[in-house]
């Protein structure tokens, strides 16, 4: 608010000397002219009458002349005094209005809305610095589950671009450097609401630098960033940076859990796809037995090609520069992979798998093509550099899709969303495929086909107000309890609980026995009203002693009053 | 030398001068007073406090408060000298002329503590 009162008063000064110096003249010259009153005696205004007509003058000319009649002498200091007049006015109007146009002045209003919509902010938001294709991903899904989220974006237009989107919620932005701390701070870095700082814009170094304001500014803050080369990894490591994402690595973690344990891959796709998706993904087998070919070397091939090692698959690598990218130990074949020699040498005809991971869609797409003429049975992994080219990726059909901005939004959403999600997967990744698989044929059971909903459940007295009060008298609670339907006990409802968490200690998919405890915390995968019968579940304490015992006990107060009063008086 | 300090250094000194001028003479006196020097003490005033507009230093603001205080003092003034002569009609009395003297004596006062921070202003630049 101070720059823009400044800023007024700061252009103002000249116009308003220039109204105060023409005032002041003119009504000297009124007090100093001699004039006569009605009947004809010599009489001087005086300063009071002189203030009052100049006032009126230039404003509204014709309202006559006051208290008597002007002399000629003073009719020409009036005339001279009007054009003066209206000419200051005119001036000061004008600069007014420019200054209301002014680029500067219109910076300045629009930063301080947005500075008092944060500091109004009283429920928890995320603050994302970047709208790139990964920040405009990442904002439409998080406002979808009805998050808050606060943006910072250096381009004006694609700041601009945030209004049109037609989002669920109002998504204030900041049209600004997210590498100055002032920036950040006006973002409401510093406020108790803000949860977390995302960096996700496609500036390495300016995704550190955030990483590092923020750690300092506000140390308890979660942060997380977007980092494409191991350098900048480390360096953010270094500072505790919460998560750091690189896009590559995450796709070959991806890619290792579907060659290890397809179900886990397949599991893990349903539960970070967006609600409301019903279209669930199919499964996918990639070929172990047969070696692979990648095309390309760079930051994603040479990750890729790491975890195609390590599972004990052969890799044969195209690469058109190695001498940029340096080469794997069993050396590169020579060409980029677009023409069928470059293909055949790496003896593709046998080949089990092929990954297109050149930074070129058109390559890439070229690449799919060439090598499914040579061998139709190919697993295709296709990288996507380019968000406008969805729809002829899409068409090419490829068996798995690396979309670095895509991979990176979900991954955050996850972490934001439902923290606990990731911790489920770490422990389910050391289970076998059969375990998976299972559980994979249990949420198809409960959702159909669409993508499953997903919460992070607090046994606590907000959200679970009848089972903490029912633990509090000593009674014991099974998780088994808790998922009887309340309007028939023998029915279950259509919920998951995939991970127990009880302070350090967590357990992977507690059976109907488990109890719970206050302050547990429960990973629910839910299909459709699974969630809201839950709720009502552990909220109401009739319907939860229901679902418990089968019995139906009331409540009400006159009810219990009237019901007391019978059996008391022996009627 | 700066042009925004020589001017503001300028009318800030007239102001007190013109209003000391004002100022003089017997409290309750309406002949030692003359209606000129007040309206040239209000302008005055009013020119060296629309100077500091928009100053955004420590200094500056401090030196917009002396001067809207004293453009306070003199508007009551000159009102209590508008309210005797055209309203209330008692004209000049010892006690009203007593009022509005004593009135721009406070206006006075703020116009002094305004020199004396542009005089320290100044000192503290020369170091």
């Amino acid at each position: 608010m101070n720059t823009i009162v400044y800023l007024i008063f700061r252009r103002m000064r000249r116009p308003l000397l220039t109204l105060l110096i023409v005032y002041s003249v003119s009504i000297l010259g009124l007090v100093l002219i001699p004039g006569q009153d009605a009947s004809g005696n010599p009489w001087r205004m005086d300063f009071f009458h002189a203030f009052y007509f100049v006032s009126f003058m230039s404003t509204t000319i014709g309202f006559g002349e006051i208290p008597y009649e002007f002399t000629d002498a003073q009719r020409l200091w009036v005339s001279l005094s009007m054009y003066a007049g209206v000419i200051a006015w005119l001036y000061a109007i004008g600069t007014i209005l420019t200054l209301v146009q002014d680029k500067t002045f219109q910076d300045a209003i629009a930063e301080h809305r947005f500075a008092r919509r944060i500091r109004g902010q009283r429920q928890p938001f995320y603050l994302i610095c970047g709208y790139g294709e990964t920040g405009s991903a990442l904002v439409r899904g998080l406002t979808d589950v009805g998050q808050h989220v606060v943006v910072i974006e250096r381009d004006a237009q694609r700041a601009n671009m945030i209004k049109l989107e037609n989002l669920r919620d109002y998504v204030p932005t900041l049209h600004g450097d997210a590498q100055k701390p002032l920036h950040l701070q006006e973002a409401g870095l510093e406020s108790p609401c803000c949860e977390a700082v995302v960096a996700v814009t496609n500036d390495n170094e300016a995704n550190l630098k955030i990483a590092i304001s923020s750690k300092l500014l506000h140390p308890s803050i979660k942060v997380i960033c977007r980092a494409d080369s191991a350098d900048v990894e480390k360096n953010m490591a270094s500072f505790g940076t919460d998560h750091i994402i690189d896009p590559y690595e995450t796709f070959a973690t991806y890619l290792s859990t579907a060659l290890r344990v397809p179900c886990l891959y397949l599991m893990q796709r349903w539960l970070i796809g967006h609600i409301g998706d019903c279209r669930l993904a199919d499964p996918v087998y990639p070929p172990k037995s047969q070696h692979w070919v990648v095309c390309g070397y760079g930051r994603f091939g040479k990750a890729v090609h790491q975890r195609l090692v390590e599972e004990g698959i052969e890799v044969r690598v195209v690469e058109a520069r190695p001498d940029l990218t340096g080469e794997p130990r069993h050396g590169v074949i020579l060409g980029r992979g677009t023409e069928a020699d470059t293909l055949l040498q790496a003896d593709i005809e046998t080949a089990g798998g092929l990954i297109a991971g050149t930074d070129n869609d058109a390559n890439n797409l070229s690449i799919v093509v060439t090598a499914r003429d040579l061998n139709p049975n190919l697993f295709i992994v296709l990288r996507q550099n380019q968000s406008d080219n969805g729809s002829i990726i899409d068409a090419v059909k490829a068996d798995m899709v690396m979309h670095p901005s895509r991979i990176i939004a979900d991954r955050i959403r996850m972490l934001l969303g439902t923290p606990m999600l990731h911790r489920f997967i770490t422990q389910a990744y050391h289970r076998d495929n059969d375990w998976s698989c299972e559980l994979v044929s249990r949420i198809s059971a409960i959702v159909g086909r669409c993508v499953p909903e997903l919460e992070e459940v607090s046994i606590d007295e907000y959200h679970a107000e009848a089972v903490t009060d029912a633990l509090g008298e000593g009674e014991h609670i099974r998780i088994g309890d808790l998922l009887h339907d309340s309007w028939q006990r023998d029915r279950q409802i259509r919920c998951i609980v995939l991970l127990l968490q009880r302070g350090e200690e967590e357990i992977l998919l507690p059976g109907p026995e488990t109890g719970v405890q206050p302050g547990d915390r429960l990973l629910v995968c839910a299909g459709r009203g699974g969630l809201r019968r839950l709720y009502w579940n552990m909220q109401n304490a009739g319907i939860l002693s229901y679902v418990r015992t089968g019995e139906v006990r009331t409540h009400g107060w006159l009810w219990s009053k009237l019901f007391r009063n019978g059996s008391g008086n022996g009627h | 030398m700066n042009p925004e300090k020589v001017v503001f250094g300028f009318f800030i000194v007239l102001s007190l001068t013109l209003n000391f001028g004002f100022f003089v003479g017997e409290l309750d006196n309406p002949e030692h007073h003359n209606v000129y020097e007040l309206f040239a003490v209000l302008v005055v005033n009013l020119i060296a406090t629309i100077l500091k507009f928009g100053d955004r230093s420590q200094m500056g603001a401090v030196l917009l408060a002396t001067s809207l205080v004293a453009i306070l003092q003199l508007l009551a003034a000159a009102l209590v000298w508008t309210v005797a002569i055209h309203i209330t009609g008692t004209g000049l009395t010892p006690e009203i002329t007593a009022s509005i003297v004593s009135l721009s004596g406070g206006a006075m006062l703020a116009n002094v503590i305004s020199v004396i921070l542009l005089i320290i202003e100044t000192v503290m630049l020369r170091r």
